[in-house]
């Protein structure tokens, strides 16, 4: 049967991952490299590393964290954070990662995915969407961008299935409104998207316990959920998460780890 | 023991590199026939559409590079797209394939009420008594990324069995030839025994 995927966002900047605490700015707390390797350990099905640098060198900088994971970590990882051409697209490719993750520059230039599809194959691009509820949208969604800062004229109905047609292998779906909260995704557009497009949908936003994540495979009918916070504290392992939800009879991952043969 | 891999996608083989690099593999990659020839044993990875493959490999004079291996006797492990260029034939583009394995590269019915692509880890099953799978459990979840499967005309070229709507061929084989649709060097640890297994495996 297939698994309902656990996937791990680690925010990059200037090499370290960090985490943005309300009036406080970004704190660093820890090593990309070091907390990827940990929840490989813990059984997490796939990572994704957003790049938040704002200095000129941040694409250097972000390609040696890429292919210095590759070299550890053994399953699929996405990479986004203003990767914007396919030139971009192809120096994460090549760095080892297995998937991008395009979000706001998607939205300036839908153009981008067709183009990635094309080139890499569409189960490379991702499509990454925030949304905020907003009751003047046809499907009550509306897509924003810039980290949620900038609203524009696109419906996040409309924008998923537009993503998925242009090429897109799989939706991120963040919501603005759920984001931070930490009391739970927002099940209502996670299960409209979902059950509209024929891509996987990854919800994103609110998670603070397992519960959560149960929540959005049974009722949001997602595909795999991504946490944030909920690990990065040491508040849950992604093992132990993945143990509540096997108690809730949702498919996940728990295979013990075998030994190599060299 | 050296392994070759099979180079005909315009260098993207990062993620094969790496895992077998982690396994303490001697190999070597090319996208020329001699070099493969010569050695012991042959990855032969796939990304992409059976068609465009199959072109390449025909123009560059690796397709007979893997027929020539394959009747040396000595053992390949085709992944992914190898898995299904393997086989006679692909529905996707009606390609022509290889022929070393009787079958045929089927699409997802499009009815089933499931996403395609089928991405994502699932469980392979009817794995018993292959060396392949030596030291992993049954029902083991390996990570899948793909909208066609192999169809062997034949159960005894099926070399493990995965449901998604259907029970599909999650590998195949025949005499010394492997092939898994799954993709081993992103399967975590249990994918990195599976390809030490394919080196420590004899003839």
């Amino acid at each position: 049967m297939l698994q309902k995927r656990v996937i791990v966002c680690l925010d990059v900047r200037d090499g370290k991952t960090t985490k943005g605490i309300k009036f406080k700015g970004n704190v660093d707390i820890g090593d990309p490299v070091e907390m990827a390797r940990t929840y490989y350990e813990q059984g997490v099905d796939e990572l994704v590393f957003y790049d938040i640098t704002a200095s000129a060198e941040r694409r250097k900088i972000m390609i040696d964290v890429v292919a210095r994971v590759a070299e550890q970590i053994f399953i699929p990882f996405a990479v986004g954070g203003g990767i914007s051409n396919a030139e971009q697209m192809r120096e994460v490719l090549l760095a080892g990662a297995e998937k991008v993750s395009v979000n706001s520059q998607a939205v300036r230039n839908p153009d981008i995915i067709s183009e990635g599809a094309s080139l890499y194959g569409r189960q490379f691009v991702v499509l990454g969407m925030d949304v905020l509820r907003d009751a003047d949208m046809p499907s009550g969604y509306r897509v924003v961008i810039n980290g949620g800062r900038t609203p524009t004229e696109l419906d996040a109905l409309e924008w998923a299935l537009r993503g998925e047609r242009l090429g897109a292998g799989e939706i991120v779906l963040n919501s603005i409104d759920a984001d931070g909260t930490r009391e739970g995704y927002e099940l209502t557009v996670t299960r409209m998207i979902s059950e509209a497009v024929n891509i996987p949908v990854v919800a994103s936003g609110g998670a603070g316990r397992p519960e959560h994540l149960a929540d959005v495979f049974e009722e949001g009918r997602a595909d795999a959920a991504l946490i944030a916070s909920m690990v990065h504290y040491g508040d849950y392992t992604v093992e132990g998460i993945k143990r509540y939800l096997d108690e809730r009879r949702i498919p996940v991952r728990l295979d013990p780890l075998p030994g190599r043969t060299n | 023991m050296r392994v070759g891999v099979v180079d005909y996608e315009a260098g993207n083989l990062k993620s094969v590199e790496t895992a077998l690099r982690a396994i303490n593999a001697e190999f070597v990659v090319s996208d020329r026939p001699e070099p493969l020839l010569a050695t012991d044993r042959l990855v032969f990875p796939g990304v992409g559409d059976a068609k465009a493959a199959m072109d390449v490999l025909e123009r560059s004079g690796l397709a007979d590079a893997v027929r020539s291996f394959f009747e040396t006797g000595k053992l390949i492990l085709g992944i992914c797209v190898g898995s299904q260029i393997v086989l006679d034939a692909s529905e996707e583009n009606d390609a022509t394939c290889l022929g070393l394995v009787p079958g045929t590269a089927r699409r997802f019915p499009g009815d089933m009420g499931l996403k395609v692509p089928h991405m994502g880890w699932n469980q392979v099953d009817n794995t018993e008594g292959h060396a392949l799978f030596d030291g992993i459990a049954p029902g083991t979840s390996f990570y899948f990324v793909h909208s066609y499967y192999p169809d062997p005309d034949h159960a005894e070229h099926r070399l493990a069995t995965t449901d998604y709507g259907i029970t599909f061929a999650a590998g195949v084989r025949r005499e010394n030839l492997m092939a898994v649709q799954f993709h081993p060097e992103k399967s975590g640890e249990a994918g990195l025994r599976l390809l030490g297994n394919f080196l420590a495996m004899s003839e």
